[in-house]
């Protein structure tokens, strides 16, 4: 077998390495800038961006894009774009508004029937697509067109809709509770948080080893252990800091267990699962995937309903955090949805693109937001410089991918 | 001796893991047709993209000589402009467009800042009258034969002033009479004083034009020989393409009582509702269990359609008639339904619809069968390197790795991964069509040995070639198709290259 080959000198082990970066080069460059642009606006803001009150809030604004982001980067994997997200999104908040505030629902009826009614309406957009062939870009844009008007409609008479749910309320702008029997350690510092981080890591850790010592049952090479005790010992690091950092202001917020979830359902089933398999083989040549048994629609049909499905867990996100429904809620949100994918290394052409990609994309995006506002920097240049890293980010998975 | 127009000397080109030319010499002499043999993998093109600045000067060592002066293409505008043309492994030109459109593509001739449509119509005609087509300028390419599409790259080349003009497996998809047709036009070429350099697996077209035959294996040159001093031959050229001599490119196989039927076609019609018509009328068709079941006919005769129409008709054409798998009537909706009910179909253009490029060796290979390695919905992706490892022996997949995209291997090793995808669903029908092409000599040899295990173990193949020494040599039984009809069938035995052609010409 030619993979557990050991190469001999040094050098030549330092070269294969070297082969290793460079072609894995444009998979990692973006999580590299998200960390330089981090530790840039740290400098230039003092230390203000690190600070844990500005990154849980960061991760608070970020969460409702974050989670279109995920969907949209399987609706362009599968070479389509999805333009009715925001306005869905925007709809469907309104709906939770009048169902719990006119029709007296109570919220735990009102979140599955908007998400029902959210992976529906993505189902629905998707016929024209899937059935005739109708681009998607033309079917999601009339779409988009339809859900404004209807939140237009049911906002007519009132405007803003006031929410007074303290539960539904807490989603955008809650956060788990902490272990009050260790009031008396680390004070604070919320202490469940911290514990979360742990297990994670814990988690992390056994699932390595476990993931490696099968490969080695199979006799398939690994990676050397000093190589892995290194990715065990950053990732776990990684993962402690962030704990660390968000347990210095209210924990973990729901929003960001919402948006993990989200994450989790959907790497694990675009890697570990056939679904996955055949939503990238659509992606990369639908007629060889048609002809390897998987149906094309079918799968277009899944992907715009768990794209409607994220809308609505937006549209719940964002009108939470805002505590009312309004006129202009989801405005504008498919566009930073498709940015944060395309930063994070989706491709147009179809079949190329991950989850964790499009989130770290959000990141950047929303650091870049953030970042900007504690500088004080004016919107006009916000916009600029939003739109420069954009195709800076395309431009550069181009190049190193033309390379391949 | 006069210096030769083309001398490549001491190429070396790697890509990560693979050293594709290891110090390659290649030298050809002004007016000659010089023909590039050797096994899939080995580098033969690689090598011409080297010289035609595909892989541009920088990215290889070693130093290209044309007319005697050094060239350092940095792309193939660069080459063009210095008299070489290339035609590729696969046809580049777009099915939309008319034949002059394709023509002058990226060369466009304009009237100030229009295109001048009726310049170029009128230099067009003439451009065709070199290749010998007679087409209206105005046809859509996506209108005309794969043969007539080869004839157009050609007269796309033309256009400019070559020298040198590379052609890379050109009849690969091409049947006798086309080929025959593009071997003329070569050899006319050739009067004309155009060099010509040949890629081709069919070693008996090499050897009827040939004046000159450069072998490379493993990315060396192995041997280059004088079609006119020295002595060449099918097996002389194998030995040194292979490294071994390979006495019956047809291996023999025990016949077995055939089985019982699998395969039964009633009154099968098709209309394709793209072309407005009939594309199959009234096919009968049978295959047992044991058999290899061929069928031959002209590119257009409606070989592929049958087989799509079978396989769960993904084309969506409006089919009537009856169709039994193992006796049961079965109405497919989807392919999908048609591998469940164990059928698998291998297609003639693997680029197109066969494979994922831009997906690595081991997710194409499984691709089709996920559930054999999904335990409690999660894949396996130890169990799926093992899979993909063992088609990559068994089938000699030349790659650094089954982790490489498969965009990456060579046009005959690509075609390997798509058949090793099929074999791996382990069908009870298996429909190959055109499964060797762009195969070398010695990987055939393979494959048909594996054909021959396979209905020993009692599957069933059906197989659509265009090579009728193939069908002659591999088949039971032959129908012939031709116009969407089923115009005759006759056991291998009796079976003749006239008796075949007779009946396929026929409408
Ligand atoms: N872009 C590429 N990246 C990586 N490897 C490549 C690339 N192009 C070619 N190779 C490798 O270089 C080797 C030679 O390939 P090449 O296409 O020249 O073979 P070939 O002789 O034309 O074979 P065939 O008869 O199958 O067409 C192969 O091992 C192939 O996998
Ligand atoms: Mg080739």
């Amino acid at each position: 077998m030619e993979e557990s080959k050991q190469t001999t000198s040094t050098t030549d082990r330092f070269r294969s390495l070297l082969d290793i970066v460079k072609m894995n080069i444009s998979d990692y460059f973006m999580f590299f800038a998200l960390v330089v642009i981090m530790i840039f606006f740290t400098i230039t803001t003092d230390g203000v961006f690190i600070s844990s009150r500005n990154i849980s809030n960061l991760i608070n604004q970020m969460g409702y894009i974050a989670v279109l982001a995920v969907g949209m980067t399987l609706i362009i994997v599968i070479r389509h774009i999805e333009l009715s997200v925001g306005y869905l999104a925007g709809f469907l908040g309104a709906f939770a508004a009048i169902a719990m505030t006119f029709w007296g629902w109570p919220v735990f009826a009102v979140i599955p029937a908007v998400m029902v009614l959210g992976m529906l309406a993505g189902m629905l957009t998707a016929t024209p697509v899937a059935k005739l062939g109708v681009p998607a870009f033309v079917s999601t844009m009339a779409a988009g067109l339809i859900y404004r008007g209807a939140l237009l409609l049911v906002t007519m008479g009132t405007g803003t809709i006031v929410i007074r749910d303290p539960i539904f309320n807490a989603i955008g702008n809650g956060f788990i509770p902490d272990l009050p029997f260790l009031s008396g350690f680390l004070p604070g510092r919320h202490k469940l948080t911290l514990i979360f981080g742990l297990i994670a890591i814990i988690w992390y850790i056994i699932s390595a080893i476990r993931g490696r010592k099968t490969k080695q049952s199979y006799n398939f090479a690994v990676p050397n252990t000093g190589l892995f005790i290194l990715q065990l010992v950053i990732i776990s690091a990684l993962i402690g800091y962030i704990a660390w950092i968000l347990s210095g202001y209210n924990g973990i917020s729901w929003s960001l267990v919402i948006l993990l979830l989200v994450v989790l359902v959907f790497q694990f089933i675009t890697t570990k699962t056939p679904l996955g398999r055949h939503i990238y083989a659509v992606g990369g040549n639908p007629e060889a995937a048609e002809l390897s048994g998987i149906s094309v629609s079918k799968i277009t049909y899944i992907v715009f309903g768990a794209m409607g499905l994220l809308s609505s867990l937006s549209g719940i996100m964002y009108a939470s955090r805002l505590r009312s429904a309004t006129t202009t809620a989801g405005l504008g949100f498919e566009t930073d949805a498709i940015a944060a994918a395309f930063v994070g290394g989706v491709s147009a052409a179809g079949g190329v693109g991950t989850i964790i990609g499009s989130i770290i994309g959000a990141l950047v995006m929303m650091s870049l937001t953030s970042g900007m506002n504690l500088m004080g920097i004016d919107i006009s240049i916000q916009y600029i410089v939003r739109g420069l890293v954009l195709v800076l980010a395309v431009v550069f998975d181009r190049i190193t991918r033309r390379n391949r | 001796m006069e210096t030769p127009i083309l001398e490549m000397k001491s190429i070396t080109k790697e890509f990560p893991g693979v050293k594709a030319l290891d110090n390659v010499t290649f030298s050809v002499r002004t007016g000659e047709i010089h023909c590039l043999v050797g096994e899939n993998g080995a580098g033969k093109s690689t090598l011409m993209k080297v010289l035609s600045g595909v892989h541009p000067y920088g990215t290889y060592d070693g130093e290209i000589i044309v007319e005697g002066e050094l060239q350092k293409f940095n792309n193939i505008r660069e080459s063009e402009n210095a008299g070489i043309a290339i035609i590729y492994q696969e046809l580049a030109l777009i099915p939309e467009l008319s034949v002059y459109e394709n023509i002058f593509l990226g060369n466009e001739l304009t009237n100030g800042m229009v295109i001048d449509s009726n310049e170029s119509i009128q230099q067009a005609v003439e451009i065709l009258k070199k290749v010998g087509l007679d087409v209206n300028p105005l046809t859509k390419v996506k209108n005309l034969g794969v043969g007539k599409q080869q004839l157009i790259e050609i007269a796309k080349a033309l256009k400019k002033d070559v020298k040198i003009l590379i052609l890379d497996e050109p009849t690969a998809a091409l049947n006798e009479t086309d080929s025959d047709n593009l071997l003329h036009l070569i050899q006319g070429l050739k009067a004309q004083g155009v060099t010509c350099i040949l890629i081709s697996h069919k070693l008996r077209e090499v050897l009827a034009i040939a004046d000159t035959i450069t072998v490379l294996r493993d990315g060396k040159t192995v041997v280059t020989l004088d079609a006119h001093k020295d002595l060449v031959n099918e097996p002389v050229l194998i030995k040194h393409m292979v490294g071994r001599s390979i006495d019956n490119v047809y291996p023999k196989r025990e016949k077995l009582p055939i089985g019982k039927e699998t395969l039964r076609l009633e009154d099968w019609s098709a209309f394709s509702y793209a072309l407005g018509r009939d594309i199959l009328k009234n096919i009968n068709l049978n295959v047992h269990a044991g058999e290899i079941v061929a069928i031959a006919g002209l590119m257009g005769s409606g070989r592929t359609e049958l087989a799509k129409s079978i396989f769960g008709n993904p084309d969506r054409y409006r089919v009537s008639g009856k169709a039994f798998i193992n006796g049961v009537e079965q109405k497919f909706r989807d392919p999908g339904e048609a591998i469940k009910a164990s059928l698998a179909y291998v297609t003639e253009d693997r680029k197109g619809n066969g494979l994922i490029l831009i997906d690595d060796v081991k997710h194409n290979i499984t691709l089709a069968n996920l559930k054999e390695i999904t335990e409690g919905g999660v894949i396996n992706e130890n169990e799926e390197i093992l899979v993909a490892n063992k088609y990559r022996t068994q089938l000699n997949i030349k790659t650094p790795s089954i982790q490489q995209k498969v965009r990456n291997l060579s046009g005959g090793n690509q075609q390997k991964v798509s058949l090793g995808k099929w074999l791996f669903v382990n069908p009870g029908i298996l429909i190959l069509d055109e499964p060797t092409r762009g195969i070398d000599v010695g990987a055939k040899y393979e494959i048909y040995t594996l054909m021959n295990a396979l209905v020993q173990q009692g599957m069933s193949i059906l197989m659509i070639s265009s090579e009728l020494p193939e069908i002659l040599g591999m088949a039971d039984r032959i129908y012939v198709m031709s116009a969407g009809k089923i115009n005759g069938e006759m056991p291998a035995e009796v079976a003749t290259q006239e008796a075949i052609m007779e009946l396929a010409v026929d409408y």
